[in-house]
């Protein structure tokens, strides 16, 4: 990979346990030349947004399969905004359904990846949009 | 001929198919036939027996689903305790004859609907439960006395159990006659379904607490439920999954012991719950490895005596992890194999999943496809009329064997790193959980493991043609009210004096489930006593590792 590395923090926002696909996804993304910062479970909003201006990276993807995604992902853009962050990318992954997804879409939320997704797709995504 | 010659004279040199990995889904090599020659030494009434005797390989009962089929039971919870009941009754119907209660994530974590933590979370992937109140809606109409109901809840287990036991004796139902489960298996939270509440040691007191108590009070009980299900879906292997359940379970007969009961007075309520994925045979062979494994272990490691201490019953759940988002209909064709699979692999109790939970949680379409694929291969299909019909399959019989001794290897490593305790504070499991799936979703993406409409057969105008369930999203403000309603209504000085006793006892040795019941009684929520066992008790954090 040419020039800057990019930083991303992978975050399980709010009660949600399951963590295999950010754990997948994490060490997908650190393969491929990322720099992967993982939360870790049970992270609030504030909490990810801390984290992310503190590691200052250029993108925060969440994983959310509790059904919780139409609050946390607002959520987490908002608090950016207010934080002056609002250039940090949010994109995330989990149980999500199309028409929600749309709508976060809206929001401001860069893309949804669902089940099945290869990371291949993502990298390369994630390539386009933050270079 | 023997099987060398037939390989080297017959076999080898004809073209076969190249883009396939021979290997079972979790990666163990396959030859492309069986014979006689791969079980040396196989000793029919050592290795398999007769169903109902040790080592019940073949199966638990004498008469197995010639005398009762396996029981239907779907996982089931969503919004508030009205629309679950209604789901229930739903199910109930259309012939389901088991209960299993699936609670949203604020009820799994110990947490009220209020809670700050709780926002945008409540009764959106289960129902939300906050205190007595909530449960007996729940069970409103469905008479407890006649029907079994299996509740996924860990952390705050001994809080679910104690809001039953009070429904139960609301309708007038005693503690004796009630029959059920509750999951209560902390280990594998710590290892891989990531939803504890209190550190690892008084996590196990409560456990032997609520064996003790329910060996003397509610003896039809199923007090744990061990379960290899999450470590699945986590991403482990099949034999993981099994190995790390069978060391979940013996730590639990050690602590019993350790606690002082004798093992025989709370083994029989142990149970078992296991995922069945897509390699059918792999499935097969290890639901009935782990039969053998845990008649031998009870029987020559525990000195167990009674013979219900040896049986491992289980309960079986179609693989999760195994349904694709993608052409969201042929889930239906997945379900259905890893049912059958589950089926003659002898379980006890099934739930399939629907077609739709890539998306979210079942419509009411699709719950019924799911349960009618239990219906169909009960009554249609003639698998149950005979048992353990793939007994004797040289294939499945090797696969056995080998399921057994890849746990064995396991179960040494893990005593070898001190218990299972140890092995969890080393990241032992969830290390090697993670590897695994990452191994796997590495095949996918290389395409050398072939899941159809994901990585072949895509369907490049796929469009969303089933219809996805959606959670009203005024549930929360609902579930809030309500229990600004019973924090009004209750005694609250009852409240405070029954969490002051339970504080006092957690701090000493009492048995914590006579107190955890007052509490129930008195309508202190969830929250509430959990918050008070947490004040003594503390909190876990875990290591991260990716």
């Amino acid at each position: 990979m040419e020039g800057k590395r990019f930083r991303i923090l992978i975050a399980k926002p709010g009660l949600d346990g399951h963590d295999r696909g950010a754990k997948v996804v994490a060490r997908g993304l650190a393969e491929a030349g990322f720099e992967v910062i993982y939360t870790g479970l049970h992270q609030t909003a504030e909490q990810i947004v801390e984290a992310a201006i503190q590691e200052d990276v250029d993108a925060v993807g969440l994983s959310i399969l509790s059904g919780a995604h139409m609050t946390y992902f607002p959520k987490v853009l908002q608090i950016l905004r207010e934080r002056g962050a609002g250039d940090i990318m949010v994109f995330g992954g989990g149980i999500i359904p199309r028409e929600d997804a749309e709508e976060l879409k809206r929001m401001g939320v860069a893309e949804i990846f669902g089940p099945g997704t290869p990371i291949a797709d993502i990298v390369s995504f994630l390539h386009k949009r933050l270079s | 001929m023997d099987k060398e010659s037939w390989l080297r004279d017959c076999y080898s040199g004809r073209p076969l198919r190249e883009d396939v990995i021979f290997t079972t889904l979790s990666g163990g090599e396959q030859d492309p036939l069986y014979t006689p020659e791969d079980l040396p030494g196989f000793d029919y009434q050592h290795e398999l027996g007769y169903p109902g005797l040790y080592p019940f390989t073949r199966g638990i009962h004498p008469t197995m689903y010639r005398g009762k089929l396996w029981t239907m039971r779907q996982f089931a919870g969503y919004g508030t305790a009205e629309d679950t009941n209604r789901r229930y009754k739903f199910l109930l119907e259309r012939g389901q004859t088991g209960l299993s209660v699936a609670f949203d994530m604020p009820t799994i974590m110990g947490r009220d609907s209020d809670d700050p933590l709780s926002e945008g979370e409540v009764g959106r992937c289960g129902v939300a439960i906050d205190s007595l109140r909530d449960m007996e809606i729940l069970f409103e109409g469905i008479p407890l006395k006649d029907i079994t109901t299996s509740m996924t809840i860990n952390g705050p287990a001994a809080v679910l159990l104690a809001f039953y036991l009070c429904v139960g004796e609301k309708q007038g139902v005693s503690f004796r006659e009630l029959g059920g489960t509750i999951q209560n298996d902390i280990l594998k939270e710590y290892i891989a379904q990531k939803s504890w509440i209190f550190p690892p040691r008084p996590s196990m007191r409560l456990i032997t607490d609520i064996m003790a108590f329910c060996s003397r009070e509610v003896p039809r009980w199923n007090t744990i439920s061990i379960s290899g299900y999450h470590i699945r879906e986590a991403g482990s292997t099949a034999v993981q999954e099994l190995a790390f359940t069978l060391a979940d379970g013996f730590a639990y007969v050690e602590a019993g012991i350790a606690a002082g009961l004798d093992v025989d007075e709370f083994a029989p309520r142990l149970s078992f719950f296991f995922n069945c994925h897509m390699d059918f045979f792999e499935e097969v062979a290890k639901f009935r490895a782990a039969r053998r494994l845990w008649a031998r272990y009870m029987r020559e490691k525990y000195g167990a005596k009674d013979p219900r201490s040896w049986m491992m019953r289980f309960h079986t759940q179609t693989a999760g992890c195994s349904l694709t988002a993608q052409q969201p209909e042929n889930n239906i064709v997945r379900t259905a194999l890893e049912a059958l699979a589950a089926v003659l692999g002898g379980t006890q109790s099934l739930h399939t999943n629907s077609m739709d939970e890539t998306w979210a949680l079942p419509t009411e379409k699709a719950v019924q496809i799911a349960l009618r694929t239990q219906q169909v291969i009960a009554y249609e299909s003639g698998v149950a009329h005979v048992i353990d019909p793939l007994g004797g399959s040289y294939y499945v019989e090797h696969l056995t064997r080998r399921m057994e001794e890849g746990a064995e290897e396991y179960l040494r490593r893990i005593e070898e790193l001190g218990g299972v305790l140890a092995a969890i504070e080393q990241g032992f499991f969830q290390r090697e959980i993670a590897d695994a799936a990452y191994r796997y979703q590495k095949e996918i993406e290389e395409g050398r493991r072939v899941v159809v409409g994901v990585n072949r057969f895509r369907d490049p105008d796929e469009r969303l043609e089933i219809e996805i369930m959606r959670i009203d999203p005024a549930v929360e403000k609902r579930q809030r009210e309500r229990l600004a309603r019973l924090r009004a209504e209750r005694s609250n000085a009852e409240v405070e004096r029954r969490l002051k006793e339970l504080k006092e006892g957690a701090r000493g040795d009492a048995n914590l489930m006579p107190l955890i019941i007052n509490c129930s009684r008195a309508y202190c929520t969830e929250g509430e006593i959990v918050g008070a066992l947490k004040e003594v008790f503390g909190t876990y954090r875990e290591p991260v590792i990716f």
